[in-house]
């Protein structure tokens, strides 16, 4: 009985995420041929709008705002493209390409594939090889992944000040409440993670980076899992990018005499060995958060793509008998996801650990 | 290509929030409640070890403690011992004294026996010379005649006078 509680979140979920499915491809099947790719793309992209459902032919949409800073800054709802004027292309193979020019405060934009541009004189934009060629505004527009970035911000909030609040009011006491849920994590980010991988006098002063960095992580991989939110931020490479230069700069601003020796005067190589190693070592300073931000991005975005194609299979057949293959998989895949999540968050947070670790260890030989 | 390019406004904004929430959570989340986990570490470090001195000190005067009943228990034992021996010699004292007061006037009633038997013997012997003198002048008288009769008769009768 315990076990079927405990599993009722994940059922919910999955169920959650198999209606608003059906609605939502539904409603395209009656209009036009279901695209697996242009689903999941769509997905996995970040969006100007946020698309809830649809239920009987009606969306559920927040037309989120527009931020472009053009000769100054301009800030509008993003329905003017998503409720504008579709403008054509004919390149000269003669396929068709189409487009949305924006109406009102848009006027003069237009947005293709989620990237806005600016229109030319003629009020249109040309096309080379599928690709808009017109001149590109700065868009710094609160996109669905700006919201489930402030989301999940304020999700951690929730999590971490209430427990603030119990250790402020309490004193130094065992744990309840909320704070008995949060203050293991936090245990394991201080001992498994920052004093497991850095010097034991040193590990102290990045407790707070690194447990921001595992909560942040953990929790948007865990929004990301709500299937109506379809949020998809840290499979966002804009997202780990922040992550991995954070993580960079953490490991070059603490980093001492010893860590600076080891790349430019490796002891005990030979000088015209350094003359490879030396390259070696500069580029493995920046491979290392390189290989933070790609792992994140690609096994959270993997998870969303192997979740949404296996509901798909459902919509490529057009039969709901498929559902009983696509359900069980999707719910594996789903339940596997939680874990992912979580392991995620530890990798990205255990080894930005260790190569802080590796700046600040002192030489022992 | 636009799905591993990272977008400026969405590399801004994120890295904006995060930022801020590092900031927000070190200031007012996790520099309390890492104190206030490593005090109550400290706590329960420091309340072992009380309670480790605690039990050895409990144990140290468990042994004082023991050490002294051991040692009451022998002076009692030594106490009962000596009052004991004590007893005994009186007893024995008491015997021996008694003993030697008996032998003394046994002694003495022997001596005082003696004494009184010695005074009989006397009175005897006396009263035997008075028959013996008078025994003799009977004789003296009846046989005078003869001298050396007489003598002999005498000595006779001297010798035949046994002084017990």
């Amino acid at each position: 009985m315990i076990e079927l509680r405990k599993m009722r979140p994940i059922l919910l979920g999955a169920a959650l995420m198999l209606s608003s499915f059906l609605t939502f491809a539904g409603g395209n099947h009656e209009t036009e041929e279901f695209n697996v790719t242009e689903t999941i793309m769509h997905h996995i992209k970040d969006a100007h709008e946020w698309h809830i459902a649809e239920i009987n032919g009606k969306h559920i949409t927040f037309y989120l705002p527009i931020i472009l800073v053009d000769n100054g800054v301009k800030i509008f709802s993003s329905e003017v493209f998503y409720h504008g004027e579709e403008k054509t292309y004919t390149d000269h193979e003669g396929n068709t390409i189409s487009y949305i020019a924006g109406t009102g405060k848009g006027e003069g934009y237009a947005m293709f594939h989620e990237k806005i541009y600016k229109l030319d004189e003629n009020g249109e934009l040309a096309f080379e090889h599928d690709h808009p060629t017109n001149a590109k505004p700065w868009d710094f527009s609160m996109t669905r992944n700006v919201i489930a970035t402030l989301l999940g911000a304020l999700v951690v909030l929730l999590l971490v000040i209430p427990t603030a609040n119990f250790f402020r009011k309490n004193g130094a006491v065992a744990p309840k409440g909320m704070a008995k849920f949060v203050e293991p994590l936090i245990l394991h980010v201080r001992d498994d993670i920052a004093k497991a991988n850095i010097d034991e006098h040193k590990y102290k002063k990045y407790v707070p980076f690194l447990l921001t960095l595992f909560f942040f992580i953990w929790v948007n991989n865990m929004i990301g899992l709500i299937p109506v939110m379809g949020s998809n931020l840290t499979g966002s490479i804009s997202l780990t990018f922040v992550l991995a230069v954070l993580a960079l700069l953490a490991t070059l601003f603490s980093a001492n005499k010893n860590y600076w020796k080891h790349i430019f005067a490796t002891p005990g190589v030979p000088i015209p060995l350094l003359i490879i190693m030396v390259p070696i070592e500069i580029i493995g300073i920046f491979t290392k958060p390189f290989s933070l931000m790609v792992r994140l991005f690609a096994n959270i975005t993997a998870g969303h793509i192997i979740i949404i194609a296996l509901v798909s299979i459902i919509f490529i057949n057009k039969n709901m008998g498929w559902a009983g293959l696509s359900v069980p998989m999707a719910l594996f895949i789903s339940v596997l996801e939680l874990l992912v999540a979580y392991l995620q968050a530890y990798l990205f947070t255990m080894l930005t650990a260790l190569y802080i670790g590796g700046a600040v260890e002192e030489a022992h030989h | 290509m636009d799905l591993i390019t990272p977008n400026v406004g969405l590399v801004f904004w994120t890295g904006l929030v995060f930022v801020i929430l590092l900031v927000l959570l070190t200031k007012f989340a996790w520099k309390p409640i890492l104190g206030m986990i490593n005090k109550r570490e400290q706590d329960i470090a420091e309340a072992l070890e009380l309670a480790k001195k605690t039990r050895a000190e409990m144990a140290a005067l468990q042994s004082q403690n023991e050490a002294l009943l051991k040692e009451a228990k022998a002076e009692r034992d030594a106490i009962v011992k000596d009052a004991r021996e004590v007893a005994t010699k009186m007893v024995e004292e008491a015997k021996s004294k008694a003993k030697a007061e008996a032998d003394k006037m046994i002694e003495d009633a022997r001596t005082a026996i003696q004494t009184e038997k010695n005074a009989a013997m006397a009175d005897v012997k006396s009263q035997i010379a008075d028959l013996a003198v008078e025994i003799a002048e009977k004789i003296v008288r009846t046989a005078i005649s003869d001298d050396s009769k007489q003598q002999e008769l005498a000595a006779k009768l001297a010798g035949e006078l046994n002084l017990n």
